[in-house]
């Protein structure tokens, strides 16, 4: 399979805080990778650095063989990397249908740059109706995006993020703040509308249960570190990630 | 008032003023003709508040709109109100070009700060060119509009109301048109969520810029309009507390419709000209009042009256 | 050498002056977040009232140097009733709301006090100059000023050092401090964030209205003297950083001698050379010169 996104020894501090040391991943096309760690592990800097948010202190990442590392966020979104937010970013005092229809007409904007085949067929009204029926959205077309529940905003959010083409999706804690009975129904969607179309999808997960039923590969994060790459049954397995990051071993030590 | 609405309205409106414009009192026909113009300045203040900013300098491009019309009139002798108009419109969008580059990376309070600071700027400068009369200023007549001669033909008055009202009605079309596509939805955006703005690709900056230039213009328009209709200019204009007028009038009017500026410069301008003959040393006090309670009672400005909530959950 | 001179003292004068019309404004917006336009009539209330009532004191044939206790009198007495009724009054109701729309609201009673002054004191002006004069003048070579200059100078250091001084030696200085760096987190350290908001205002409105009665001796005091003001005071607040002490003292220096300079070698800059000089130092400092660090959002 061929790499689509390469971090070759990204480093990150912050004055006297390391947030990341020495990160070397590749991921491949198509793949579903779970990143996982406790808090400040340095996954949603990771994420951060990826998006052109923050630059890496040393380092570089490559996007389908080209450097990505100097790029804003704008720009890198423009090549196909997207993403979602831990706390959903979205248009307040707009509506759901608005939303999403101001980023359909971003890409329909964008003209040129976006040559890749469309996924939206139609007029930009009929794609976002289309998001909002794939994601389940339509009986909130309406509302202002202020008032929502909580697990709709992160619906919303992450359909934001697909709505611009992704041909890599980041999704930062895509189930948190939201109830254990609706993150399957949540992640079954978010997955079933990805496999629509070919994207490379990561996210970031607190959820252990998710990270296995939706992965096929799990990044584990400490203190800026990547201490364990693999498939999801060997990294949840693994002694160190079991120690720092699930903190199995803490428990069964009772 | 369902925007489907709106703009049958303004045509309406326009064809009603131009039909009673000939038998208006001139005190009448002058109160609505300077209430448009401000009504186009404020057109793009509603612009830039729906995009997230405020500027406090605005009375830059206003005071320029005025001067390019009137030198041309003053220095070069040409006192043709459409060669005033695209003056005003070239040197508008040219000044609000240059400036924008430096302006569009700063928000909130430094913007206010910055705008206001270069609209000074401008003051400063008129002020100690004698050339054009210093803090006086000077007289503008224009006598012709696009070669036809108006001057002395009793109707002058008409024409310059007239002008005014064709200009408000198609910028008010325009804004519109405007504020309903993706680029208004898209200034919206930027006023809630920057960042996730940048996230979908679009730039920020240059949206910004691009609405800070139409503002820019629309207000030379008016200022030119302005101009043309008072028949003097002065550095006034330029002043802060100029554009802090328009500020106040884009605060009253609201940013529900581009009916609301129009709306709100005319109360305004009524408000201004009865307390002025009355009570020379309150007015602005009855201002500041009506501000404070519209901040108060009314976010929305005096359109949201005319609106009901439909939207909310 | 002797021109550099006079823009060196000219350049200090002034900075004295800019930088008190300005730290009652920096220091409002470091612990309220809030831009007051109504400073600029706070000043216009300090002269007025500072021209009445010492010019009331002189017309009785008080002594003289009273006089100047009368115009200080002034000010604080202004401060202390105009302070806490536009305070407790309207802007207590407005916390929370949009910085911006808190400055157009300090706008709206900019306005309001516009006129109020006005109606008080009329539209003619007033001029209270013997307090200039009174103090003779000092000569540095070829240049004389008058001493009453160096009141000026001398109040600018004043006030700076004991403002420095409270900040941050006191334990209210202190808390000040606290609620400047992080509004909520010293609400939740238990630091009554209410008074400590009424305290700030009223002692920026009583130095708003001391540069006010200060300046009256220099100055025919008439309407419009505020609006002038405060776009001044603005320019030294952001140039030097919002709600930075240290900030408003280098930006008064900085925008002081400029501005000497200009009316030395380039007059036609004068009205507008701290503009620039607030255009440069934004494109170099884009937050002013001494800014606060802005934390991670996402």
């Amino acid at each position: 399979m061929a790499i689509v996104l390469e971090a070759k020894a990204l480093n990150k501090t912050f004055g006297a805080v390391t947030a990341a040391k020495d990160i070397n991943v590749a991921i491949e096309q198509d793949a579903i990778v779970g990143l996982i760690g406790s808090n400040g592990a340095g996954k949603t800097t990771f994420i951060n650095m990826v998006t052109g948010y923050l630059k890496p202190s040393s380092g570089s990442i490559d996007f389908g063989g080209r450097d990505i590392t100097p790029l804003n966020p704008r720009q890198i979104t423009r090549l196909g990397i997207c993403r979602s937010f831990q706390i959903p970013q979205l248009f307040n005092s707009l509506t759901v249908y608005d939303n999403l229809l101001v980023g359909i007409g971003i890409v329909v904007s964008g003209g040129k740059q976006w040559s890749q085949a469309s996924h939206h067929t139609g007029t930009p009204q009929e794609a976002v109706d289309g998001m909002l029926e794939r994601f389940r959205l339509t009986e909130y077309r309406d509302k202002l995006a202020g008032v929502l529940p909580e697990g709709i905003r992160k619906l919303l959010d992450i359909a934001m993020a697909m709505a611009v083409k992704p041909k890599i999706l980041l999704l930062d804690e895509p189930t948190s703040g939201v109830s254990a009975d609706e993150k399957f129904t949540l992640m079954d969607m978010v997955m079933e509308a990805v496999s629509a179309q070919k994207v490379t999808v990561l996210f970031v997960e607190h959820d252990m249960e998710i990270v296995n039923r939706y992965t096929h590969r799990v990044l584990a994060f400490y203190e800026g570190r990547v201490i364990a790459d693999g498939a999801p049954a060997a990294v949840l397995g693994d002694i160190e990630v079991r120690k720092y990051v699930t903190g199995e071993s803490a428990h069964a030590a009772h | 008032m369902k925007h489907a609405r709106t703009l049958p309205v303004l045509i309406v409106i326009a064809v009603l003023l131009l039909a009673v414009g000939p038998f208006l009192p001139r005190w009448a026909l002058f109160l609505v003709t300077v209430s448009l113009c401000y009504g186009i300045v404020v057109l793009g203040m509603m612009l830039l508040m729906r995009t997230g900013v405020v500027s406090f300098g605005h009375g830059l491009y206003y005071c320029l709109g005025a001067y390019a019309a009137g030198t041309l009139d003053q220095v070069y002798k040409v006192s043709d109100m459409a060669v005033m108009l695209v003056a005003a419109i070239v040197t508008t969008a040219v000044v609000s070009g240059a400036i924008g580059f430096l302006l569009r990376k700063y928000r909130d309070i430094f913007f206010a700060m910055l705008s206001l600071a270069f609209s000074m700027i401008l003051y400063g400068l008129l002020v100690k060119t004698s050339a054009l009369g210093s803090s006086d200023g000077f007289n503008i007549a224009a006598s012709k509009i696009a070669g036809i001669t108006v001057a002395g033909t009793g109707s002058e008055r008409y024409v310059r109301y007239a002008l005014t009202v064709v200009f408000a009605l198609v910028s008010g079309i325009f804004m519109h048109r405007y504020l309903n596509s993706h680029m208004g939805r898209l200034a919206e955006a930027i006023r809630d969520n920057e960042l996730r703005v940048e996230y979908m690709g679009a730039s920020v900056r240059n949206v910004i810029h691009v609405n800070y230039m139409i503002s820019a213009v629309l207000a030379g328009i008016g200022g030119a309009l302005a101009a043309i209709a008072v028949g003097h200019i002065d550095p006034e204009m330029a002043y802060w507390t100029t554009s802090g007028e328009f500020v106040f009038v884009g605060i009253l009017a609201g940013t529900g419709s581009v009916l609301a500026p129009f709306l709100g410069a005319f109360i305004f301008e009524t408000i201004r000209s009865f307390a002025y003959e009355y009570s020379p040393n309150t007015w602005q006090m009855a201002l500041g009042i009506t501000m404070l309670v519209v901040i108060m009672f009314l976010p929305g400005g005096l359109w949201s009256l005319f609106v009901r909530k439909r939207k909310a959950a | 050498m002797a021109q550099l001179l006079a823009v060196l003292i000219d350049g200090l004068i002034y900075s004295s002056w800019l930088f008190i019309i300005a730290v009652g404004l920096t220091l409002i917006y470091g612990v309220m977040k809030i831009l007051n336009i109504a400073h600029g009539s706070l000043y216009a209330l300090g002269a007025y009232s500072a021209a009445s009532l010492a010019g009331y004191w002189l017309k009785q044939g008080y002594p003289p140097m009273g006089s100047y206790a009368v115009m200080v009198v002034a000010a604080i007495l202004v401060g202390l009733i105009a302070g806490p009724i536009i305070e407790r009054g309207l802007l207590r109701f407005m916390y929370g709301k949009d910085e911006i729309v808190l400055v157009l609201v300090t706008y709206a009673v900019f306005l309001i006090l516009e006129d109020a002054v006005k109606l008080i004191w009329g539209v003619d002006p007033y001029f209270i100059a013997q307090p200039y004069g009174m103090l003779g003048n000092f000569s540095i070579g070829d240049l004389t000023y008058p001493n009453y200059n160096l009141v000026l100078f001398g109040a600018a250091v004043l006030i700076g050092v004991v403002l420095a001084w409270v900040l941050t030696k006191t334990r209210q200085g202190k808390m000040l401090l606290a609620v400047i760096h992080d509004r909520e987190m010293s609400g939740a350290m238990g630091i009554n964030v209410g008074k400590v908001y009424f305290i700030t205002f009223t002692v920026g409105a009583m130095l708003g209205a001391l540069g006010g009665a200060l300046t009256a001796p220099m100055i025919s005091v008439q309407p419009g003297i505020g609006a002038e003001t405060i776009v001044l005071a603005f320019a030294v607040v952001v140039i030097g950083g919002l709600g930075s002490l240290p900030g408003a003292a280098l930006a008064a220096i900085l925008v002081g001698i400029v501005r000497a300079a200009a009316v030395h070698y380039r007059p036609e800059l004068d009205l507008f050379s701290i503009y620039l000089v607030m255009a440069v130092v934004l494109i170099v400092r884009p937050k002013g010169l001494f800014s606060a660090q802005e934390a991670r959002k996402i």
